[in-house]
């Protein structure tokens, strides 16, 4: 659900009240209390995880776990399975919404508000209601296919890239960019391949990175369609060394923090770019 | 404009009406109601049910305030740094996903988790006072790591709406820091947090891999039940109750997001 | 949207509620590497109308927030009624504020916010809605009572702020910029309506502004500020006839300036012995510059005149010429039915109306 939210992006404004009173020191302390408690809730249980993908069957600490990792059954071709998927997954959606919102943007602004609720839809029906009305619907010669899944998680994948790819539109004017790209002699695909598209990097790449994140960390339709994907691997691989799979599970968590930390990162710069630039 | 349509209509359409259909219908294809009347009629799908609202209910209220209060706390203070770090980690929290989270807290408070065994080192082991990771509370408890950081995330726009002119305006008429929040700030502020809270609730009502890969299907939530469903624990004469279960949480779940555009645009107009 | 002409629970007494006499002594507070007010002192009259006018960053609005109480000065004190008030509270202050721009509360109609400060002094509920009745009617809003804010235009928002800032009958009405956000037919109206207000209410107010018509149309006295003091503080007409500094010149009305030698009574100016606002020989060494208004100086064509007409601005009744002379371009008024004699490229004789020209430091060439 949390893909519903407006951005991804949360902007802190500094505080402007007056910070010159003895009061203050009262409140400040009981505001850094509750910041620690929180601090201590979120990050132990990450230190506690990483303690214990770091210790071998007699609970001391060992690397062996992580060395293990590339021996293990079945976890090769379950991650690469999530990769094939994502690759996928994030072609279609990108064939698919790139141009609509595009020309949503150009000539049906109205639209926008349909698009809007339209894309909340994926919100209103879970993941785990949507498998369940996939694999009654879906013909079987699909079914035998795990890109079944791909065409799902581009539903999945929707809000997040909407709201991305929304905002990219948005910032730019694009009429103005396309009015200005066709005066100048250029045709229809030239224009978004080279226009549009360039201007669009930093949504474009916020909107495929969130999409991998999902991908990587879908477990709810994998595990029900019977896909072996690194999720359900890792919940499977539990029963036999709980150790291996934990760190299993913290490796694809790094992995997700890091990507999900560099959209955020640009998104801001490039956002406080364009605000610079359109106060200027 | 045309291929998108088509995709939703094929991929989110056609399931839903699916499974619309499949919930008022009998294993012999009749239209009956008996799905229906057998999940709202008590036994273990309206336990199932029972449980997971309240489920949502416990995760959309209490971190509902917790997430408020962080906000506010980080909103507030002068330290460019901690916002920025602040922002960045409810953005990344809040996505979480639920095999990870389940599998880091086994490793925290499971039975031989690490703050476990702290604890029981204190003679404060909870396992031996009744507590379980793998029961309501203790999968409330995980469900806050995601539903903490996803308030803060919605909250915090609202609060950023608060125009420091009111304090001051307050303040310069009379009114003492209380005062104001309970004339101004709080009324202003309440369709917003409500708003959020709708939204939490939906998001701990539909979540399933976060339990199912916590406690492998044993605890009886509506998603669960689903899932067992999927698996094949079918009653025979219930054959199409997963239809009808997943129907129930469409209903639901509309309802909530209903409720939170519905107070979000209302807040949205005093927000500007 | 005029503004009733009647007053029943209103006083016009200055030495009553609304006119408390107020001195700024020495104040004094820096931001980090900025000092925001750097020694600003100013004395205000009960019942005086006060603009503070300067560019952004001068400290006007530093000024009226630590009057206010928003704000604490690293030193100096503030005193209202002769008393030191410099550590009371600004929700104690008992003064009344009108911020820039959407300060009313949003979840309150326009009565209910005006009753605000009454409700927080624990009025009863049906005084109070009479106590806003009639300062909504003042400033002619009584049909908008029961509407909020972003129902309200920019211009009533304002007006009903106004009203929630006197209900409360503060010693002191402090305006901070509350035009600079309305559009410019809305602000004329309102800059009539305030002033009227205050005139019949007889409160001490201090208003903020950078927009010197704004200022000079409106107070009683103006002060204007830079760099967090107070370059002059007098009566608009006086400050716009008489600046004291070359700020208040430049900043104030419009100002031509050029480099002028000394002379017997003064400085030679347009060939002739100029006399000089105060004493030239106060600035003993350096060469100097001086300051003339447009409507001070007068062309005539002449074939051997010493200027040349550059530029033309039709403005109305009068036509404003640039015209270079000795290196300086010198702005001229005259009269728009005298304008055709002046075609670009005419060569024109300058001369002083008799006026004291103020005098200053040459400014090194930029």
């Amino acid at each position: 659900m949390a893909s519903l939210v407006a951005d991804n992006i949360v902007e802190f404004e500094p505080p402007t009240t007056p910070s010159r009173s003895p009061r203050r020191h009262r409140i400040r302390l009981g505001r850094g209390l509750i910041l620690l408690v929180a601090a201590a809730y979120f990050l132990l249980p990450i230190y506690a995880a990483l303690h214990f993908s770091l210790q071998d069957n007699n609970g001391n600490f060992s690397l062996q776990p992580i060395t293990a990792i590339p021996s293990q059954p079945g976890l090769g071709s379950a991650f690469f399975l999530s990769m094939r998927l994502a690759i996928v997954t994030m072609a279609i959606t990108m064939l698919l919404m790139v141009p609509t919102m595009i020309y949503v943007h150009l000539k049906l602004p109205r639209f926008r508000r349909v698009m809007e609720v339209i894309t909340i839809l994926p919100i209103v029906i879970p993941p785990i209601v949507l498998i369940l009305g996939v694999l009654q619907a879906a013909p079987g010669w699909l079914k035998a296919s795990p890109y079944l899944l791909s065409l799902v998680y581009v539903i999945l994948a929707m809000p997040f890239v909407y709201r991305s790819l929304d905002a990219g539109l948005g910032a730019l004017d694009v009429k103005t960019l396309v009015e200005a790209s066709r005066s100048l002699g250029a045709g229809w695909v030239a224009t978004i391949w080279r226009i549009i598209v360039p201007n669009l990097r930093s949504a474009l790449l916020s909107a495929t990175v969130l999409t991998l994140a999902l991908v990587l960390g879908e477990f709810t339709m994998a595990s029900l369609d019977l896909w072996s994907t690194l999720p359900v691997w890792i919940v499977a691989f539990d029963q036999t060394n709980a150790h291996v799979s934990t760190a299993v599970a913290m490796l694809s968590l790094l992995a997700t923090w890091l990507l999900l930390t560099l959209i955020v990162t640009l998104d801001r710069s490039t956002s406080r770019q364009q605000r610079r630039k359109r106060t200027s | 404009m045309l291929p998108f349509l088509l995709y939703v209509v094929l991929g989110l359409g056609i399931p839903t009406l699916v499974i619309i259909n499949l919930a008022f219908r009998s294993a012999s294809g009749h239209l009956t109601m008996s799905n229906i009347n057998t999940i709202t009629s008590g036994g273990q799908y309206l336990t199932g049910f029972e449980t997971s609202l309240k489920l949502a209910l416990v995760t959309s209220v209490i971190p509902g305030v917790l997430g408020t209060l962080i906000a506010y706390a980080v909103s507030t203070s002068r330290f460019e740094t901690l916002r920025r770090i602040v922002a960045t980690a409810s953005g990344v929290l809040a996505n979480f996903g639920g095999v990870n989270l389940a599998f880091m807290f086994v490793a925290t408070i499971g039975f031989v988790g690490l703050v476990t065994g702290w604890l029981a080192r204190i003679g404060l082991n909870p396992w031996s006072h009744g507590f379980s990771l793998y029961k309501f509370w203790g999968v409330a408890l995980v469900y806050m790591y995601f539903q903490i950081p996803l308030m803060v995330l919605v909250i915090t726009p609202a609060l950023n709406g608060l125009r420091p002119a009111w304090r001051e305006a307050a303040e310069n008429l009379g009114a003492s820091k209380w005062r104001f929040w309970r004339h101004v700030g709080m009324p202003v502020l309440t369709p917003s947090i409500l708003a959020s809270m709708f939204l939490l609730f939906g998001s701990g009502f539909s979540a399933y891999a976060t339990t199912e890969a916590l406690t492998g299907g044993t605890i009886a939530l509506t998603p669960i039940q689903i899932g067992e469903f999927l698996q094949g624990n079918v009653i025979s004469g219930e054959e199409h109750i997963g239809y009808a279960l997943g129907f129930g949480m469409i209903v639901l779940v509309l309802i909530s997001v209903i409720a939170y555009v519905t107070l979000q645009r209302r807040s949205a107009k005093w927000l500007r | 949207m005029t503004v009733a002409t009647h007053a029943r629970s209103v006083t016009a007494d200055p030495s009553a509620e609304g006119g408390a006499p107020v001195v700024l002594d020495n104040l004094v507070r820096t931001f980090g590497a900025t000092r925001a007010l750097d020694g600003f002192s100013l004395d205000i009259a009960p019942g005086e109308f006060v603009a503070l006018l300067g560019p952004s960053g001068c400290g006007k609005t530093t000024a009226l927030r630590v009057l206010a109480g928003f704000e604490q000065p690293d030193s100096g004190r503030v005193m209202v009624r002769g008393g030191d008030v410099s550590a009371v509270p600004a929700q104690r202050r008992d003064m009344g504020m009108v911020f820039q721009s959407y300060s009313l509360f949003p979840n309150m109609t326009a009565r209910d916010n005006v009753a605000f400060g009454l409700q927080l002094r624990r009025q009863r509920s049906q005084a109070r809605r009479a106590r806003a009745g009639e300062l909504l009617e003042l400033v002619g809003l009584s049909d908008h009572s029961m509407k909020y804010p972003h129902q309200l235009s920019g211009g009533q928002q304002q007006r009903v702020a106004l009203a929630r800032a006197l209900a409360i009958e503060p010693q002191v009405l402090l305006l901070d910029e509350p035009l600079s956000a309305l559009d410019a037919k809305v602000r004329a109206e309102l800059r009539d309506q305030i002033r009227a207000l205050q005139q019949r209410l007889a409160i001490t107010t201090v208003f903020v502004t950078h927009d010197q018509e704004e200022a000079l149309s409106m107070a009683d006295r103006v002060c204007v500020m830079s760099n967090g003091r107070a370059e002059q503080v007098a009566t608009p007409s006086v400050l716009y006839a008489q600046p004291s500094t070359a700020f208040v010149a430049e900043f104030v009305g419009v100002s031509s300036r050029l480099n002028v030698a000394r002379s017997t009574r003064g400085v030679n100016l347009f060939g002739s012995d100029a006399p000089v606002r105060g004493d030239v020989h106060a600035i003993p060494h350096g060469d100097l510059d001086a300051l003339v208004r447009p409507e001070d100086v007068s062309a005539t064509v002449a074939g051997d005149g010493l200027g040349i007409v550059t530029h033309r601005s039709f403005l109305g009744g009068t036509t404003r010429l640039d015209v270079g002379y000795a290196g300086a371009t010198i702005k001229v008024d005259v009269r728009s039915s005298e304008a055709d004699a002046f075609e670009l490229g005419t060569r024109v004789t300058l001369g002083l109306n008799a006026r004291d020209v103020l005098v200053t430091g040459r400014r090194p060439a930029s």
